[in-house]
């Protein structure tokens, strides 16, 4: 089992994720790690375009590569956005495609608030940018087979969604 | 994996190998091997991308011939509207319908007429499915390859009509055998080909069993025969001409124009192509009715086996659409009453499109996953260079190559160069070290 660090450099297999969070533990497993910057919009996608590429060539279902992709770059805009960057863990087993992004930025106040449709803190100059739509979470919740938030003010965010395969 | 016909070729004879070819191919189908470019036949979409690149030009297009029409008792060329952009010394579009007649062609058919015949179709597909956005237009065949190569998610969304060959040649053949009372087997349909990818779409259809068009000749192999012809003699019209509109087609965003839509995108070019269907497949362009997408660039006049450089030729064909507008209402009104006549569904896409597999590294998932981690790791060992030398197109590629069996790491010149750097060390240890006859001789 090989882990990778940003831009897939492998890492030390005993390495705990970025955010410390539990790792799933079905073999063989391919786990990818993707930086992505604070209002980076320059590279912004690219993360999720790799993501994509990734699972294609693994030759996952097209369904699955779609709401994956959807996924990843819902996370990545709300990274470059909303944060002060962070990184997109891929985890790929033979059961599901799992997304955990991290993030050590302002954290939400109110998960269920930010999970509303329409819902959105996004300033104004982001907005005329056409983002802040606050679809963004209702999105990947809809792609995924099982969406966790984790955060605090001042701390941190993680999000995970899950996209089970077949 | 099913063998499938391709019309791209390597001439081995030709190719020095360069690598140019391999970095251009929108599929990374092409590895250089043994000093010479090999063509993976599940990636090759066929769109002459290699043809225009190679400047050696062993990549060609494989054909039919004029020797082929005697197997006919009656044949009809039909033309594709670009060949018309083709030649300078002609004075118009039908002075080349009688060098086609003069070089063996009973009977000339404008594909421009079979465009306006889709045109409607498609107006009318569209109203039927309101709700899939966008449509995309089926009629570039190197698009659709792709498409069933790499977006499976979007066959869904391409136009269920046939191509304007198609058109032209179903009804070609269906009139010519009543006028003349002659079998349709007995009938030879060639169309006259701008591309690659419309030789394959001949040969093996996209979604049919059953192509209704027996041959294609390329534009560029008859190109010296039509070239002594016109300007000559006479002039002949075509059975069948379509509207300007129709002539337009050959251009990027004439379908458009044909079609007179809102909300619509035109895009040429294989790589715009990749582009642009990459985002589709994101969903991100929802909001569009219809996509027209062309692997050429500007459009069918650039096609690889076109002879004109592109921009001159699409000049050309604008000049050649405004001076057959006089006769585009009748035609528009002629396509219209074939199509109320046959019916949509004699133009409608004949079976189904089906996804291609041929990019994944592994058809098991669990091996897969295995060789993609140690892909990932022979590439962090890399340069990251994509300079192709080792005959992949990228470092990644090459990976891919390696962890398949099909390459070995050492094929990059830099890693080939460390791995010589650690032997020299190796062998200047071994001749430093002190013989122990010698050893024991100093010692005294
Ligand atoms: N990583 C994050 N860190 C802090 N807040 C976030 C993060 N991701 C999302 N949010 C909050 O959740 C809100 C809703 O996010 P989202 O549904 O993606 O909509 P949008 O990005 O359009 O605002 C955001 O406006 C922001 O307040
Ligand atoms: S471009 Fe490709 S086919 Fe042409 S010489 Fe170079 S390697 Fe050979
Ligand atoms: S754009 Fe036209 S000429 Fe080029 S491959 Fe497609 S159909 Fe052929
Ligand atoms: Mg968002």
């Amino acid at each position: 089992m090989y882990r990778k660090n940003d831009n897939g450099q492998a890492m030390d297999p005993a390495e705990v994720t970025p955010c410390g969070a539990a790792r799933p533990s079905s073999e063989p497993v391919l786990e990818m790690s993707f930086e992505v910057g604070h209002y980076d919009f320059a590279a912004a996608g690219e993360a999720a375009s790799k993501i994509k590429q990734v699972l294609r060539k693994l030759g996952m279902a097209p369904d699955v590569v779609r709401r994956a992709a959807v996924a990843a770059y819902e996370a990545e805009m709300n990274l470059v956005i909303h944060s002060v960057g962070g990184s997109i863990l891929l985890h790929v087993d033979t059961e599901k495609v799992t997304l955990v992004s991290c993030d050590e930025g302002p954290g939400m106040p109110d998960i269920s608030l930010a999970m509303k449709e329409g819902y959105s803190t996004a300033p104004d100059e982001i907005r005329e940018m056409g983002f802040g739509a606050g679809m963004g979470l209702p999105n990947m919740k809809r792609c995924s087979d099982s969406f966790s938030i984790e955060s605090e003010v001042g701390r941190g965010t993680t999000v995970t969604a899950s996209i089970r395969i077949a | 994996m099913e063998s499938r016909f391709h019309s791209v070729k390597l001439l081995e004879e030709k190719c020095k190998g360069c690598t140019n070819c391999i970095k251009r191919c929108p599929t990374e189908a092409i590895r250089v091997r043994e000093g010479k470019a090999v063509i993976n036949a599940a990636r090759c979409i066929d769109c002459g991308e290699c043809v225009r690149t190679c400047e050696n030009h062993a990549k060609t297009i494989i054909a039919n011939s004029l020797e082929d029409l005697r197997e006919y008792e009656y044949t009809i060329a039909l033309p594709a509207p670009a060949l018309y952009s083709q030649l300078e010394r002609a004075s118009g579009p039908d002075e080349i319908v009688w060098a086609l007649q003069e070089i063996g062609f009973d009977e000339v058919c404008d594909v421009s007429f079979g465009a306006d015949i889709i045109t409607e179709c498609t107006r009318r597909h569209l109203m039927s499915f309101p709700k899939l956005r966008p449509v995309i237009s089926g009629a570039c065949p190197a698009v659709v390859r792709l498409i069933q190569v790499r977006y499976p998610n979007l066959l869904s969304h391409v136009a269920k009509v046939e191509s304007p060959m198609y058109a032209a040649a179903r009804v070609a053949r269906a009139e010519v055998s009543s006028r003349l009372g002659i079998a349709h087997d007995r009938i030879g349909v060639f169309f006259i080909t701008p591309c690659a990818a419309k030789v394959t779409a001949v040969i093996a259809p996209l979604g049919s069993e059953k192509s209704y068009v027996d041959g294609a000749i390329s534009i560029s192999d008859i190109y010296g025969e039509l070239i002594t012809r016109v300007g000559q003699h006479g002039a002949a019209r075509p059975v069948y001409r379509g509207s300007s509109f129709g002539f337009a087609w050959a251009n990027s965003s004439g379908e458009l124009k044909a079609l007179g839509l809102q909300n619509v995108l035109a895009v040429d070019g294989i790589h715009n192509v990749l582009d642009l269907l990459e985002e589709v497949d994101n969903g991100r362009l929802a909001g569009v009715d219809y996509i027209e997408a062309l692997a050429c660039p500007a459009g069918c006049v650039g096609g690889p086996a076109t002879v004109e450089n592109p921009f001159v030729a699409r000049a050309r064909m604008i000049e050649i659409s405004k001076a057959v507008e006089a006769g585009s209402d009748y035609a528009l009104a002629e396509a219209k009453q074939v199509v109320d006549k046959y019916g949509e569904e004699f133009f409608a896409l004949q079976g189904e499109l089906a996804a291609v597999a041929g990019l994944a590294i592994d058809p098991r998932l669990e091996v897969a996953i295995a060789k993609m981690s140690e892909l990932e790791r022979v590439l962090a060992r890399l340069p990251g260079l994509d300079c192709g030398a080792c005959g992949s197109p990228t470092c990644r590629a090459h990976a891919e190559d390696v962890v398949c069996g099909h390459a070995s790491e050492v094929d990059c010149v830099f890693k080939l160069r460390e791995a010589m750097e650690e032997v020299a060390e190796e062998l200047l240890k071994l001749a430093k070290t002190d013989l122990p006859s010698l050893q024991r001789r100093n010692d005294k």
